[in-house]
């Protein structure tokens, strides 16, 4: 069974069919990649699969559960975490609070508990410290525990997204545009990252991606959007061989 | 033990209180106060437990709310109610214990009832409400003629007379002439144990999960909810802890005064901004500094008194300093630099992240 399979997904605001007859399948262990020009409606994919915003049509299945009705905060607890385009840290907190922040579903203790500092909030908090720096070692982050994820670099910001996501366990993690804004270098790095989180979790990854050599790179199959609709759909190399989606891309 | 960063800023904040109480109390017992001063201990301690609440909601939660006196009338009301109803029955030491359950229980069920529409609200929306919701509960209690005998508690919106009391009946609750003859239970000991109960819940509460969730609500709800943070359980959670808080205050506030009316130099929206100027100034999301900036600044205008015209001038030329050597960067920069590690915000901006 396929990790996550999407059906006749549709959405329209107003008289705009932003998506529009949507379908991805994607197995578990994948690292699939949904491209498009600007506007195709990739965000707008990862919107619907979040639950940010619901379907008119088509039914989203996560491990053969329907989650197309649900709100954001049950999906993540059905297992999928994503990161934004513009990135959306908790910048006033430290980076190892950043990711306690998600692990929190996962490491409870009651509100009194917390108060008092009583109770398993000591031996909770000890763990959820470690899970934290744990998690953060994978992703270089260990140096930086105690600074303001405001004050980070750029990319430091990037993977401190992706370790926030990380920590609420996720079954598929959602990477909008992981690379926008990235110098070569720091794309490099990012790959090695993503490859990482592979090797590391056997993570399943949805990505949007405009940077061509990240995409051909690690991407194992392809969906290219445009319009709403989906242009092309297979292995990375087939799709990105075929004249329909350098038309899209490129122009005629 | 090794005492970590957090728990150490935290140990300095009740310290300072602490040095604060032994202070004045020294002051005190050694003649050196005046009774005016004496007479401001108290107050002092409340407004340094309202700014706390306050600035768990304004600096934690970063929901601006400046109705907040109104959760302290409730308070106050209900608490004073009371004592005034118990005056003879029970005794004063659990008599005001019981008081201020009362007091917290109900300003935070009203915070939780406020909270239900306020906090689908943002911003500039959620200041106005919560701002008309002061104003609406400073009036409802103006228009209340409560009284008790021995059949039980009568209650009017007309006037005393419509009670329809019995010789025994006492009227509590005189529509706009308030509760009068409230048992003074508050004392300065009991304000510094109260606002040191507020710092632990607060602070402690900051350094928890549910703080930390708080916090992220705070700055990025998008990111908090897809995250997998229940934003409106832990918003309202937040609100209704503030509210609770501003009830303590309200208990002592009016166990302190002989008559308690609902009027707008204790209530009304100019006290809420005062509230929050102590907040703005001591630094949003600094606990510490709300409770030092509550302190200065209402003891301020009470101690310049004799420059007479002057009073104003100076404290609004204080404001403008305190303004600027809180937020301007340059400033903060050069703070850091010479004061090092006995710097107040360093060691705060890390306390409440």
């Amino acid at each position: 069974m396929a990790l996550l399979d999407v059906n006749n997904l549709s959405i329209s605001f107003g008289g705009l069919r932003a998506v529009d007859d949507f379908n991805i399948t994607i197995e578990k262990g994948e690292l699939y990649g949904l491209i498009g020009p600007n506007g195709a409606g990739k965000t707008t994919v990862f919107n619907l699969l979040t639950g940010v915003y619901k379907p008119n049509e088509g039914i989203i299945r996560l491990d053969g559960e329907d989650i197309t009705r649900k709100s954001t905060i049950e999906i993540n607890h059905c297992g999928i975490a994503r990161t934004f385009q513009n990135i959306r840290l908790f910048k006033q907190m430290p980076v190892i609070d950043n990711v306690k922040v998600g692990l929190a579903e996962r490491y409870k203790y009651s509100t009194l508990e917390g108060i008092l500092h009583l109770g398993k909030y000591k031996k909770v908090e000890k763990e959820m410290d470690e899970e934290a720096m744990r998690l953060l070692k994978v992703f270089d982050l260990d140096g930086e525990r105690d600074t303001l994820a405001a004050n980070l670099p750029y990319g430091k910001q990037r993977k401190l997204e992706i370790a926030r996501a990380m920590a609420t366990d996720p079954k598929l993690l959602l990477l909008d545009e992981p690379a926008a804004g990235m110098n070569p270098n720091e794309t490099g790095e990012l790959m090695d990252t993503i490859a990482l989180v592979r090797k590391e979790f056997g993570m399943t990854i949805l990505l949007i991606e405009h940077d061509m050599k990240l995409v051909s790179g690690i991407c194992e199959k392809l969906t290219v959007l445009n319009f709403g609709r989906v242009l092309c759909q297979g292995e990375t190399k087939e799709v990105l061989a075929d004249p329909e989606v350098i038309k899209a891309y490129l122009g005629e | 033990m090794k005492i970590d960063k957090k728990t150490k800023s935290n140990l300095i904040t009740y310290g300072i209180v602490v040095a604060a109480f032994i202070l004045f109390t020294a002051l005190a017992s050694t003649g050196n106060l005046s009774s005016h001063m004496k007479g401001l201990l108290v107050p002092m301690t409340y407004y340094a437990v309202i700014a706390v609440a306050l600035n768990l909601c304004v600096g934690i939660l970063g929901e601006l709310s400046i109705g907040h006196c109104g959760f302290m009338c409730i308070g106050a009301f209900t608490s004073a109610f009371f004592s005034k109803a118990t005056a003879e029955i029970l005794p004063s030491g659990i008599r005001f214990f019981l008081a201020f359950l009362i007091g917290i229980a109900f300003a935070a069920l009203f915070g939780f009832l406020i909270g239900i529409p306020v906090l689908r609200l943002k911003g500039d929306y959620l200041a106005i409400v919560t701002l008309a919701f002061g104003e609406i509960i400073k009036n409802i209690l103006n228009a209340f003629y409560i009284g008790l005998d021995k059949s039980g508690i009568h209650f009017s919106l007309k006037n005393a007379m419509e009670l329809g009391l019995d010789e025994s009946g006492e009227v509590i609750v005189n529509g706009a002439m308030g509760i009068t003859g409230t048992p003074h239970d508050s004392t300065f000991t009991i304000g510094i144990v109260v606002l040191l109960i507020s710092l632990f819940v607060v602070l402690n509460l900051i350094n928890s999960r549910d703080g930390r969730a708080i916090m992220a609500i705070r700055d990025n709800y998008i990111a908090a909810e897809s995250t997998g943070i229940n934003v409106t359980g832990y918003k309202m959670m937040a609100f209704t802890i503030s509210a609770a808080i501003a009830g303590a205050a309200g208990v002592l506030f009016s166990h302190n005064i002989t008559t308690l009316t609902a009027t707008s130099q204790y209530f009304g929206y100019n006290a809420s901004i005062m509230i929050l100027v102590y907040v703005v100034l001591g630094g949003i999301g600094n606990i510490r500094g709300s409770v030092i900036a509550a302190c200065i600044l209402y003891l301020l205008p009470e101690l310049l008194r004799g420059f007479s015209n002057y009073r104003m001038l100076i404290y609004s030329i204080v404001l403008i300093v305190m303004m600027i050597v809180n937020w301007s960067p340059k400033i903060i920069e050069w703070r850091k630099r010479t004061l090092g590690k006995f710097d107040f915000r360093k060691n705060s901006g890390k306390e409440i992240a």
